[in-house]
């Protein structure tokens, strides 16, 4: 595999460096992001990372800025938005028929912050229908391809923003975990994605998947950047009573604080048989690095790690398929055709849904059903709890917890499409940190044999990112692996 | 615990308002199987005294002042409808008279 270091160009540069150079007058935003679409209309229809983007209306929104402001920290900087990120008038899909045409008459919260601090929305990244997969292969729209291997998946279900922002045809984005779906396809395209502590990011204006499992988060190509956007996302939201009232720390401090004497731990059930053992050599090295840093290490269990595929799918189906019940064909989106009000429902539904959405809602209906609920629903509940304790009690033993983000690296288009079990146990690594509600990362740390990113997971207790983000860019200043950029040339040559 | 057989997705099918096809109950079926086969060893796990976590967070009663906003949404939620009848949302006929 070819590979190329991202100083060769411009369009490469992460995020802060394109603010700094914004400002300093040293880059025309309307230049820069004019070289963007142009790389956006080159590659997308090869690696279909974005559902589509509307080039006038982009640049419209720069010149509004550069005309009124407002001059915050993301001024003039470009940010990418995955496809269940409401955007006022501007069609928001989650990658699913049954919301075709649809224009929120609302900006998400986040998309209000990114706005207050002067950056020039573009949507919509590419996703599975509804965040329903690992893989982009749900989208309605298409497959999103992995930028290092387009016969690869770029991971799910935030691909199209984890692709574009690794082929440079994004300079940071945004995207939602509900069970690893920044982090997997993060580690999957060798960028960098956290998903926050539950109730860090607003959800208003996400449209929801699992309620008590979603959070909004950055996708970038480096530790600072994803600070940045921290920064930027971070708050309490009235709009959002779910959201946190606790304090938002200065991320971007955190950066540079020294992590000699901290102490990482390494759970034994994470590094178990069936993992690449690429992975677990590439994880183990990381661990080495971030001793040479000064960093302590240390062995902790998470004793229920093994039921936490099996808690997810009984709690976020049964949440989805309450979710999903609002889409009826009666206030927006699809319509199917119906002689009757049941009819119409059915058939809205029926022709709306892809299939793994309908599996899904599907299950979580069953689960949730008379005689079914305390034997799943509330037993998912308890064992949650259980989930939750575990890393309680290790984070009296450590300060970040080191795993692979996922057991292997990108698979194959189609290889686990009809296999639904197995395509759930690519998120075995990612998906405790939404039951528990902590706050997790995933960052480059290595390439298999035939070039494709590997990456590792940084958890945390509770609104600790900072400390996160503190190792991360330890252990990044130590490695270049964040500098590897994929060539594009395979990727358009398919087209 | 029971097999879900085709009646039986049928059944949650209709609970959730999707008309399935027929050709599409029996891999359906097998699917559901599978995935509810391997959700069945939480069955295994030890929880009696344990409370359930629906929620990460412990807010309750979250409150904010109930100050008066203006508001312009309705006419561009209503543009939004697949079928409209003046301010109202058009649907098929509920009831037989």
């Amino acid at each position: 595999m070819t590979q190329t270091n991202r100083t060769d160009s411009p369009l490469s540069q992460p995020l802060h460096q394109l603010r700094d150079r914004i400002a300093s007058g040293a880059v025309d935003p309307r230049q820069f992001l004019n070289d963007l679409l142009t790389r956006i209309e080159q590659f997308n229809p090869s690696l279909r990372a974005y559902i589509a983007v509307d080039r006038e209306r982009v640049q419209a929104e720069l010149a509004e800025r550069l005309a009124k402001g407002p001059r915050g920290r993301l001024f003039g900087v470009p940010i990418t938005v995955k496809d269940n990120i409401c955007v006022r008038g501007e069609q928001t899909t989650c990658a699913s028929r049954i919301l075709q045409g649809f224009r929120p008459p609302y900006d998400a919260t986040v998309i209000e912050r990114l706005a207050r601090e002067g950056a020039v929305i573009i949507p919509h990244a590419n996703m599975d229908e509804f965040a329903f997969g690992s893989s982009t292969e749900n989208s309605a729209v298409g497959v999103t391809r992995n930028p290092w291997d387009p016969s690869r998946v770029p991971g799910g279900s935030s691909g199209g923003s984890a692709a574009s922002v690794a082929a440079d045809l994004a300079v940071a984005a945004l995207g939602s975990d509900t069970g690893g779906s920044i982090r997997q396809p993060a580690a999957l395209c060798g960028v960098v994605g956290m998903k926050p502590t539950y109730g860090r990011v607003s959800r208003y204006g996400l449209i929801a998947f699992a309620s008590s499992l979603d959070q909004i988060g950055p996708i970038t190509k480096d530790v600072t950047d994803c600070a940045e956007l921290l920064s930027v996302l971070a708050g309490n939201d009235p709009r959002d009573s779910t959201s946190a009232p606790t304090a938002v720390p200065d991320y971007l401090a955190a950066l540079n604080k020294p992590v000699t004497g901290m102490r990482f731990g390494l759970p034994k059930e994470y590094f178990i048989e069936g993992i690449d053992p690429e992975i677990q050599r590439a994880v183990e090295e990381a661990a080495r690095v971030l001793e040479s840093k000064g960093m302590k290490r240390v062995s902790v269990s998470l004793p229920h790690t093994q039921y936490a595929v099996a808690t997810y799918y009984v709690v976020a189906t049964a949440e989805a398929s309450s979710n999903l019940a609002r889409y009826d064909g009666v206030k927006y989106g699809y319509r199917g055709a119906g002689s009757s009000l049941l009819e119409m429902y059915e058939h809205t539904r029926a022709e709306g849904f892809g299939r793994e959405s309908v599996r899904r809602i599907i299950l979580g209906t069953y689960v949730l059903s008379h005689g079914y609920y305390d034997a799943y629903y509330l037993q998912g509940l308890k064992v949650r709890t259980l989930i939750k304790r575990d890393f309680d009690d290790a984070f009296k033993e450590c300060d970040v917890i080191l795993t692979p983000t996922s057991p292997s690296a990108a698979f194959k288009i189609g290889e686990k499409l009809n296999d639904p079990l197995q395509m759930y146990l690519s998120d075995i690594f990612t998906i405790s940190a939404n039951l528990a509600g902590i706050p997790a990362m995933s960052m480059p740390c290595g390439f298999t044999s035939s070039g494709l990113p590997i990456g590792m997971q940084l958890l945390g207790p509770s609104f600790e990112e900072a400390r996160l983000l503190q190792v991360g860019r330890a252990y990044e200043q130590a490695t270049e692996w964040h500098t590897r950029k994929p060539s594009l040339q395979a990727a358009e040559a398919r087209n | 615990m029971a097999v879900l057989g085709e009646q039986d997705v049928q059944h949650v099918a209709r609970l959730a308002r999707l008309a399935i096809p027929p050709a599409a109950l029996s891999p359906f079926a097998q699917q559901l199987n599978e995935i509810l086969d391997y959700v069945r060893q939480l069955q295994s796990v030890p929880t009696q005294g344990v409370g359930p976590t629906s929620h990460p967070l412990s807010l309750s009663n979250v409150m904010r002042p109930d100050l008066v906003q203006p508001s312009t949404v309705a006419q561009d939620v209503l543009a939004e409808a697949p079928a409209r009848h003046g301010q109202l949302f058009k649907v098929p006929k509920i009831i037989d008279v």
